[in-house]
């Protein structure tokens, strides 16, 4: 074992990995809103209340059907989905002709009453959703013999799912024939609908998409914090400070500013932890401060 | 999508003109209010008009700031809950007398405001909405690990002392006309900024930005001067209900209460002078009976919330101004 600045370095990689873990909800959910947004142009309040659904129906998978955790991690972000569809379809598609507001203030009246069901059916104490056999344990790291830090398997897998789902994201987005119709979409909808493409099947598409990613967040989550109603409502402003900050013009810098926030959030649990409940809008005010279009925005 | 912007609707119904008669409609309304709220107090229980006296102004409050600024605070729960704690803290801890104390939280709402008013303006539209979210649930944070707010208690038992040391507050009538008059001079300070010179540039900035700041108007400081206004008359709510529940706690700076004053606000009528008073009214009235319901009540809002956006956006009184031909 050694030192950082004082700090054993167990406890600096303990939570730098669980920075890393949070980062990459925030980039997930993140990314979800900014596809969304690009095409929608609302705001989805109620991505928190789908993220937090997705953990849920994990657990009723598991607990009600018998379904496991890998089984779940595919399901439940398409029961989000098409839950997102019937939303986008029935609700949020009569609004596009109005004031952008409205859709922020329908959504959150979504999140409120979502949130609302889950809370009443299963209070808020919070339900345990137990690690997979497959992942269970963990890893000493250890340069030579000195061990640097213990890395649980689950978390390391949370890790790499989340950022092989976010750069598939990218990748189809940015570099596919699919992914250049949604571009084209996002800067001119009329024009690429009349070239044929059908623009109201793909914003339906696309928030379905987008909710999905928050529901596989969710599913990812529900071994790390236990499944509470409460989980979508303390993590969607969170990730409205992060999409504040990286701004929402570009894809992978709502990636990459997601898992950066999270390994500064780690990092101030650290050194200072009074201040890391506050660190990410306190970077959200001086990005404000300096580039008010974002790190990676196009100014409007 | 990008180009749609030409089929925007405003947020806000249009206001016909005919100042004249508008003016008079308006000074009857705000006679018969008064009326309305001397009487009040030997029908219906004191504490629960106070709350909704508090909740009206709160809602005018942000009325002001999105119905003629055309600015979304997602945040406002911020200002009228961080006046709430240094008005029960001042008036509890210092011994200071309630109408300073109120005095001080309504100060640091408005101080408040100038910073975050400031730093938000400088993002638009659905930017600005996140941003004072964000800036609110900072406050939160801080509220919950700052050690003059009692954390989860809260500051309890604050002593509503005698206003200017000669009117016993402690007596619920005596307490009531006073927060009624708190109410009353906020309201028509509303409706002075209203219709003021300056109320008329705000409303250009509203309806179209570029072009008001084409005419020489500078835009960023009439929104932050609105953005002000507005968070200090929503500590002054904040922190007049902090004396009369003798209570400031972190429910008063959550989020949720941020959603409540744009329900308020939307059921009331957007826009309107007087709509937020009467959707603060059916809104404490609907959480009053209900409480029994628990969590019910946040399905309940919600589902106001999404009706009222998607059939109703014009809000009661908004409907009446309809029917009047005149603006309300």
């Amino acid at each position: 074992m050694f030192t950082v600045f004082g700090v054993p370095s167990p406890a600096l990689f303990g939570q730098l990995l669980l920075g890393l873990i949070n980062g990459s909800f925030y980039a997930i959910l993140s990314l979800g809103l900014a596809v969304i947004f690009g095409l929608l142009n609302i705001i989805n309040f109620t991505h928190g209340a789908l993220y937090m659904m997705g953990a849920f129906v994990a657990w009723m998978l598991l607990n009600y059907a018998g379904i496991g955790y890998w089984w779940a991690l595919g399901l439940a972000p398409i029961i989000v989905g098409v839950f997102g569809v019937v939303l986008e379809k029935v609700l949020i598609a009569r609004l596009y002709k109005l004031d952008h507001l409205y859709g922020l203030l329908l959504t959150f009246g979504l999140a409120l009453i979502i949130q609302g069901i889950f809370r009443n059916q299963y209070g808020v104490s919070g339900l345990p959703y137990a690690i997979p056999p497959e992942l269970a344990g963990g890893q000493r790291i250890a340069i030579g013999s000195t061990p640097i830090m213990f890395l649980p398997n689950y978390r390391g897998w949370v890790i790499v799912a989340s950022a092989v789902v976010c750069f598939a994201t990218w990748f189809v987005i940015e570099k596919t024939k699919l992914g250049s119709y949604l571009r084209a979409a996002t800067e001119n909808p009329t024009l690429v609908q009349a070239f044929g493409v059908n623009v109201p099947l793909m914003i339906t598409l696309t928030y379905g998409f987008g909710v999905a990613l928050a529901g596989f967040a969710g599913v990812l989550a529900a071994p790390i914090y236990s499944v509470n109603p409460n989980m979508g409502g303390d993590i969607i402003i969170v990730v409205f400070a992060v999409v504040v900050i990286g701004g929402m013009g570009s894809i992978l810098g709502a990636i990459l500013t997601g898992f950066g926030l999270g390994l500064v959030e780690g990092l101030t649990k650290v050194f200072y932890p009074e201040a890391s409940a506050t660190v990410i809008f306190v970077i959200m005010v001086l990005v404000l401060l300096v580039k008010p279009a974002g790190l990676f925005g196009r100014s409007a | 999508m990008a180009n749609a912007s030409a089929v925007v609707e405003s947020p806000v119904a249009p206001v016909l003109p005919d100042a004249n008669s508008a003016g008079r409609l308006h000074r009857r309304v705000i006679i018969g209010l008064a009326l309305v709220l001397i009487v009040a107090p030997f029908v219906v229980y004191p504490v629960f008009l106070m709350k909704i006296l508090c909740f009206a102004l709160f809602a005018c409050a942000f009325n002001l700031l999105l119905g003629y600024g055309g600015l979304l605070s997602f945040g406002h729960a911020a200002y009228f809950g961080m006046a709430s704690y240094i008005c029960a803290y001042t008036a509890k801890v210092w011994g200071w007398p309630p109408e300073v104390a109120i005095l001080a939280g309504t100060l640091v709402a408005a101080l408040l405001g100038l910073v975050f008013g400031a730093l938000a303006i400088r993002r638009q539209g659905i930017y600005f909405a996140m941003i004072t979210l964000a800036l609110a649930q900072m406050v939160f944070f801080f509220s919950v690990q700052a050690k003059f707010t009692g954390g989860e208690d809260g500051i309890q038992a604050v002593p509503r002392g005698r206003l200017l040391g000669v009117l016993n507050l402690g007596d619920d009538r005596a307490l009531y006309y006073f927060v009624a008059v708190v109410f009353m001079a906020g309201l028509l300070l509303i409706y002075r900024v209203i219709h003021s010179p300056f109320g008329q540039v705000l409303k250009a900035i509203r309806d179209n930005e570029p072009r008001a700041i084409s005419l020489g108007f500078r835009a960023n400081q009439y929104k932050l001067l609105v953005f002000v206004l507005s968070t200090t008359l929503a500590g002054l709510a904040g922190a007049t209900k902090a004396i009369v529940f003798q209570l400031a706690s972190l429910t008063d700076v959550n989020w949720t209460m941020s959603g409540e004053v744009v329900l308020m606000t939307l059921v009331g009528g957007l826009g309107t002078v007087f709509g937020p008073i009467l959707g603060a009214i059916v809104i404490v009235s609907m959480e009053n009976y209900l409480a029994s319901l628990g969590a019910w009540v946040t399905v309940i809002q919600g589902i106001v919330f999404v009706v009222c956006v998607l059939l109703f956006r014009e809000g009661i009184v908004g409907l009446f101004s309809r029917w009047l031909k005149q603006p309300l």
